[in-house]
């Protein structure tokens, strides 16, 4: 058994049993990670490069501390101190640093289909970690599996993403991987941060935020991205946060238990409040445990196939 | 295809095998047992339960998964799939015997050492077998506890049918 594709460009192009194969990979990485030594030597002939050419923390921590954790050898790469400031393109850039001989490639991009158009040039294992407003595949999986390891399954689970739907390459992900997997979804937020025809990909729209909450199991609350929004799309942070800001009020409300995730980083008091964000319904430090168990496993089910890849 | 161990002799000689383990760890108050995944669980399955019988004490019992150990990682083919580990115990200063179904190349139990490092350093660590394919090895290890030892040709393969898995204890070999 194996993934049905070479390279981790998007959820996607993946099916439900890839879905799976990673999920169970990761419990089996999740319990190395228990371990004394945290350590395996599964990857030490492999070298990876983390090409970052937007900012990020989690992502890139994750990515390579994953990679340490399976004895790889990474490079990291940030594009503001390097020679795509001198105007290099992305082939050159990629070829360059491929030609040291580099199995493996983890990018951000802030252009949507970067990674796809890289998988296309070059021969070497592709792993998306964000690309523009696209997808962040492994943040998708990552949030699948902690629902799961929270509540059993995703067959039939109720999750509300609640948001900037309109520049969240997470939502798109998650969206993805969650109707794969057989959950139900809707998306929640102001009318001008929800893409015309999203329910075309299945999903359930509101505006209302007590309305998404009360039908959802589990509430994934997504940052604004101002650094996306070129236009003003609604009035005040202050007025966004009185609207669609989740509170520990809004939970107390509610007639049942549901749990709060969020993909980082938090915008406090925004779209999340403090007492939420860090009360009992938050699962949000299990997500970013969780992430370095799944990107191991994408990085372990897809280092394995480098034998057949053009 | 032979018979090499028939429902009778295989269960007389997994009893044969946990009598051998408590000549040398009387009470195993600092012994542990680790089974590797997937096939050799079900022999210490097997020999962890007669133990519990004949001893009063809580025998400290794992199961271990060799997938990310393995030297052919990287040598093409099909990706392995992990089974699950178990250790719920450090394995510091402890005699641990390690427990698979058939030693043929030693590779697995390779593996299984590498792996074994990581949860302690073991005061000393033995091997227990259920068949010994000797003149098959292809690295320097040798079992402590042998069931049975054959002589086989690399072509031919011994297959090893559990009862919980396959609704008959026997082990027979196959040629090819």
């Amino acid at each position: 058994m194996s993934l049905s594709t070479k390279h981790l460009l998007g959820i996607k192009n993946l099916t439900a049993k890839d879905i799976q194969l990673i999920f169970e990979t990761a419990d089996n990485f999740k319990e190395v990670l228990r371990r004394p030594i945290k350590k395996v030597p599964t990857l030490r002939d492999t070298t990876i490069v983390n090409l970052f050419f937007e900012n990020s923390t989690r992502t890139r921590i994750s990515f390579e501390l994953a990679e340490k954790r399976l004895g790889a050898d990474t490079i990291n790469f940030a594009a503001s101190s390097s020679s795509v400031s001198k105007g290099e393109t992305l082939i050159d850039t990629a070829n360059n640093i491929l030609s040291m001989k580099v199995d493996m490639v983890v990018m951000r991009h802030s252009a949507s289909g970067a990674p796809h158009f890289l998988a296309n040039h070059i021969d070497a294992a592709i792993i998306n970690a964000g690309d523009g407003t696209n997808e962040h595949p492994t943040q998708a999986l990552l949030d699948g599996f902690s629902i799961r390891e929270k509540l059993g399954s995703l067959q039939g689970k109720k999750v509300a993403i609640i948001g900037d739907i309109m520049h969240s390459r997470v939502a798109l992900s998650n969206i993805y991987c969650l109707k794969k997997m057989g959950a139900e979804v809707l998306v929640a937020g102001p009318p001008t941060l929800i893409p015309k025809h999203i329910d075309a990909l299945g999903v359930h729209v509101t505006y209302n935020l007590q309305e998404a909450l009360a039908w959802c199991d589990v509430a994934n609350v997504l940052r604004i991205q101002l650094e996306r929004q070129h236009m003003p799309l609604f009035s005040s942070l202050r007025e966004y946060s009185l609207y669609y800001g989740v509170t520990k009020k809004h939970l107390d409300a509610l007639q049942k238990e549901i749990t709060i995730m969020h993909p980082g980083p938090i915008n406090r008091g925004v779209e999340l409040s403090s007492d939420a964000a860090d009360g009992r319904h938050s699962i949000i430090l299990q997500q970013v445990e969780n992430g370095v168990a799944i990107r191991m496993a994408v990085l372990y089910l897809l280092a394995g196939k480098g034998e057949d890849r053009i | 295809m032979k018979t090499l161990l028939d429902h009778h002799k295989f269960n007389v000689v997994i009893q044969r095998l946990s009598h051998q383990l408590l000549e040398n760890h009387p009470d195993f108050a600092n012994s542990a047992i680790i089974g590797i995944q997937p096939r050799g669980t079900l022999l210490s399955d097997r020999i962890v339960a007669n133990l519990n019988k004949l001893l009063k004490t809580k025998i400290c019992y794992g199961k271990l998964d060799i997938t990310f150990y393995r030297d052919d990682f990287n040598s093409g083919g099909q990706i392995h799939i992990p089974n699950k580990t178990e250790i719920e115990f450090s394995l510091e200063d402890k005699k641990v015997i390690l427990i698979d179904d058939v030693l043929f190349t030693g590779r697995t139990v390779r593996s299984a050492m590498d792996a074994l490092v990581d949860f302690g350093r073991p005061q000393k660590v033995e091997l227990l077998t259920l068949i010994d394919r000797r003149y098959r090895r292809e690295l320097p290890i040798q079992a402590d506890y042998v069931g049975l030892v054959i002589d086989s040709m690399i072509s031919q393969k011994v297959k090893v049918y559990w009862n919980e898995k396959d609704e008959k204890d026997e082990v027979v070999l196959i040629d090819n």
